[in-house]
This record gives C-alpha cells, structure tokens and sequence, in this order.
C-alpha cells in the first residue's frame, strides 16, 4: 500500500481523510495490525509543547516621521533589548532576553521575572509594548530618539523565526550533588531528589518520524496557535546519534528551524515563562501532521512511549562540564509514570513539556485538517538522514588572548 | 483596665507558617512557647524541604502580649514566620499542565492524573511555603497575604 501527499490533500478537500492524533494510533495499530491502520488511516497528527530557547519573532515597525534608521542603535521593547542590526525599522526580538537593569541571579537563585518570550506573549496576545530606541542619525534618517507603543496589528509583519525547536528526544535531568540546582530542567532536588524531562514522547514530532522520511523543509505545521511551516533543519541537528531498533534516537537527535506569521497566533500557544536560576523562554506549542504514505511510516507513527529511551545526565557535573557519563536510559512511559530507577534509585519525575498542552495541539491540528481548512505540504528539500554524516561539534577553542 | 491593658489582655488565635533553619528542626522550641510563653498550639501541617528546613503551620492562641513575646522568641530562634492570612492560589489560565511543580513541592499538593497527565492542585495539603512560586515556568501559583 502507498499513497501520495496529493492524493491525500484530494481526500482532505473532499472531507473524507482517515485523521487521527499521535495517540490515537497507537491504539488503532494494536487493534488492526500495521498493514490495514496504514490503510485506513491517511494522517497522524503530533504535537509538542514547551520553554524552546532558539525563539524570536521580527518585525516591521513602519517609518517614523521624520525618518529613523534603528539599525546600528539600540531598541528597547517593554525594556527587553530587541537586536537592531538590521534597516531602517525591522528589529528581532529573542526569546531569551532580560531588561539591562533585571538582576539575573545576583540574587541567588535569581528569579527572571520577563525578558523576550514574555514580550513576544505579550505583542501575541494584543497587548501594547514599549518601545524605546535611540539612533545616531544621518541625512537620509536624521531622528535619533523614539519612544512609542506598538501593537502587534500595526506591524506591517510580525513573524515568529525559531532557529532550534522540536528537540527529537532529550536529556533526563538529575543532580547527584548536596545542594539544590536550578536549572533549565528546572529544579532539581540534591542526591538523586528529584529529574526533569522535557519532551513529549509519543506525541512528539520528530519521534513519530524519527528517520525524517516526510518532514523536511516547507512542511507545513501548526505553530504557536496558527499556521507555519519548517524553514530548515534546526540548530544542533544531529542525525548520527545512536537509535534504538525502531528508529528513534536514545538521546537529543534532530531539531526544526521554524517560521510562522505571529499575527494569527495565540498566547496559549507562546507562553512567556521564568526559568528560576536560569533565564527567561518561550514555550511554544508545535504541531507536524505526518502523511501515512506507507507501512513503514504508520509503524513509526505508532511508536510508544516504552520504546522510546532518553539518558539520565548529572546537570550538577557532567552537563556543565560536558563529560559525556550517562547515568542511565529510562523509557517515557517510566518518566511519565512520575517515577524512575536510576542507580536502584526511585527519583521522582517532573516535566517542563506538557503532555496535556501537546494532545491538545494533536487534536486541533486533527480538527483543522478534518474540516479541509489545513493541507498537507509537500516538503521541498529533505532533512538530512542518520546516513547523513551531518554531526554537531562543540567548539574547538583557539585562545585569542594573544595576536 | 488600662487600653493598654486591655490590648495586651486581649486572647488571639494567628495561623503562621515557622519556617525552622536546618540545625533547629530537632530541638523543642516549640515546646517552650507552650511552658514559657502560655500558648496553646495546634500543629495544622509539617513537612521538611530538601534543604532540610522544617516547614509548619501552626495555629497559635493566647493572650496578645503573650503572642508578641512567643514570636519574639521564634525570630531570636531563627525561625522565619510568615502570616497565613490567605493561601497559595493556582491561576488556571496560565498554568500549562507542565509539571515542573510536582517534585518541588514539599507537601506534595501536585499530583499528575495518570493517563491524561493534567497537573491537579489540591490547596488543602498547601503548606504555603512558598516554593512553587518562582520554579513554575509560566508563574501560574499565586502567593496572597
Ligand atoms: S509548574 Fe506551574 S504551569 Fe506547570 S503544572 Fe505546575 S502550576 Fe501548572
Ligand atoms: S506553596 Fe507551593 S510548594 Fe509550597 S506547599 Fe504550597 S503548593 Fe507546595
């Protein structure tokens, strides 16, 4: 049996496409069998929310009068620094920026109350922000001072750009030390008190697809409430990491570069939040609908969450070191049963992604996809495979103290 | 009777929450506001942070007078005292059923649902100590006085 992604768009237009979530085909291959779920079923839908760090949004703030070239100075929204390296009057804003004057953790552990995902939730969300910038003038843009609201339907474009988003798999995070850590796993208990996870498993993306067999670039997704699409394979992508027999990556593995118009998003999907001890993010709510072209792409989609492994790591010693000591595998169905062994310990678990946030996405990507108002995407260019050879390298430091 | 008097006469019941420093938790000091101060109290919830601190909320009574040098004591103690006027509140909207709280919370008042994975909040084992405040990502516990 194979289709085709047209042949599936001509069912999605005719309202008769077989769609289902990431969840809902487990299910349905155990009842059926993998041969006649891949025939009855045309899409699965994924979902995944959480803090993605390699978040920003640009945009296009139209010309002052008289005229301003921000590029070179410097922007201010609602005091978070946004980067003006640009032309006259497009600015991006990352998801990780904190106000000059925020305290970061000088206070320990330090709190980050706002910083860039909050302003971007907030322009989501119809808000006004401040913005505040300075410039140094020349003929053709001779004011130097600018301090107005701006509103996200005045822009003349507002697009969110995440360059690493949808981690395929993640770190499980402990901390074997005697003190409490804060980290962007969140806070970790000493001695073994507590692990941080952070992905959404079965329902994620890249592990219903973990060889990238139909997402590549110009796939369309839901992203943060609206529509967007893959623009590249994301920061960090890296396919060569051992895989277990299925497929998936016992370990982080593929990223997606994603890109979207914010005006048609909604805050419930890019929540601003605080990392105590860390920083600041941006949660942000993906979607990848995966067409069933094939057998072997319904037996990925029917992957679950006992089949798929991530490494328990010390982010009290080996993560900020960078030693590569593992101090275990645990499944996501032991992660998400709030319990895991580690060392004939029992630890138990919290996530930062949440599971009922992404089943939400999978079934509203499901429901836009059922009434005919999302098609399916052909992708224009693969992502590279395990075969790849394409590796992430640390750096490989020069010390440039001395010329 | 004085107004003075009258005040300091006056019977108070105050729940708070005493937070004990690591090197206290063993030691009966609790037991000396009963002997040495004449208060009665009722121990509504205990647990222990990881750091080791003691957590408790009491509900203190006694005479107003009383009351002032029995909280006197604790402070030279060490002990943190913080009002219970009002509790620790979940904003619905903002919390995204993440989780991060469950294993933060020293009273275990966050339970994941199996299954469905929702994050519950049961305010009623809240010792309201404070924790789970700044470690939720999208801040969605409020702490109210
Ligand atoms: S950490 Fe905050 S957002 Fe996450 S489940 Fe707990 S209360 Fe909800
Ligand atoms: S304040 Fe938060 S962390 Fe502390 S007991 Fe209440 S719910 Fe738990």
């Amino acid at each position: 049996m194979t289709k085709t992604i047209s042949e599936i768009n001509q069912k999605i237009k005719q309202g008769k496409a077989v769609v289902v979530t990431a969840a809902e085909i487990i299910e349905i291959a155990k009842q059926e069998g993998i041969k006649k779920a891949a025939e009855m079923v045309d899409v699965v839908t994924t979902g995944t929310f959480g803090p993605m760090c390699s978040s920003g949004a640009y945009f296009n703030i139209g010309h002052t009068k008289p005229r301003m070239k921000l590029g070179g100075g410097r922007s201010y929204l609602n005091d978070v620094p946004a980067y003006a390296a640009f032309a006259a009057v497009d600015l991006f804003i990352g998801a990780n920026a904190l106000p000059d004057d925020d305290p970061r953790n000088h206070n320990h552990p330090g709190d980050f109350n706002y910083g860039g995902g909050h302003v971007i939730e907030e322009l989501v969300a119809g808000h006004d922000v401040r913005l505040i910038a300075s410039a140094y003038g020349t003929d053709c843009y001779p004011r130097k001072k600018l301090e107005t609201w701006i509103n996200i339907k005045d822009l003349n474009e507002a697009v969110l750009f995440n360059m690493r988003n949808a981690y395929q798999n993640y770190n499980v995070a402990v901390n074997t030390s005697d003190k409490t850590i804060y980290t962007y796993m969140g806070v970790l208990k000493p001695r073994l008190g507590s692990a941080g996870y952070s992905s959404a498993g079965q329902l994620s993306p890249l592990m219903k697809d973990p060889c990238y067999k139909t997402i590549g670039v110009g796939t369309r997704i839901f992203l943060g409430g609206g529509v967007g699409y893959v623009a590249w394979p994301g920061t960090q992508f890296n396919p060569g990491v051992p895989r277990s027999e299925n497929g998936t990556p016992r370990g982080g593995a593929a990223t997606l570069c994603v890109i979207g118009d914010l005006k048609q998003m909604s805050p419930r999907y890019l929540v601003g939040t605080s990392m105590q001890g860390y920083g600041v993010s941006l949660a942000v709510g993906i979607g990848v609908p995966i067409p069933i072209l094939n057998e072997d792409i319904l037996r990925y989609t029917a992957i679950t969450d006992a089949e798929i492994f991530a490494p328990v790591i010390d982010y009290s010693s080996s993560y900020p070191n960078r030693e590569p000591d593992i101090l275990g595998e645990v499944s996501y169905a032991e992660l998400r049963s709030g319990k895991i062994k580690v060392q004939g310990k029992s630890i138990p678990t919290a996530a930062l992604s949440s599971y009922p946030r992404a089943l939400e996405i999978a079934n509203t990507l499901k429901d836009w996809i059922g009434k005919g108002e999302f098609l399916l995407s052909e992708p224009v260019a693969a992502l590279p495979g395990p075969e790849s050879g394409v590796t992430f390298k640390p750096l490989n430091e020069r010390p440039a103290g001395e010329y | 009777m004085s107004e003075k008097e009258k005040s300091t006469k006056k019977m108070v019941t105050k729940k708070v929450v005493l937070h004990f420093p690591k090197r206290r938790v063993d030691e009966p000091i609790l037991f000396r506001l009963i002997k040495d101060y004449d208060l009665e109290f009722n121990i509504l919830k205990a647990s222990i942070t990881p750091e080791a601190e003691g957590l408790m909320v009491v509900e203190l009574k006694g005479e107003q007078a009383s009351y002032d040098l029995g909280v006197q004591y604790l402070l030279n103690c060490g002990v943190k005292i913080q009002a219970l006027s009002q509790d620790v509140t979940r904003n619905e909207d903002r919390c995204t059923s993440c989780g991060a709280c469950v294993t933060v919370c020293p009273a275990g008042a966050f339970s994941s649902e199996p299954g469905t994975m929702v994050v519950r909040f049961n305010s009623k084992k809240c010792v309201a100590c404070g924790l789970c405040i700044k470690a939720c990502p999208p801040r969605a516990m409020e702490l109210h006085f």
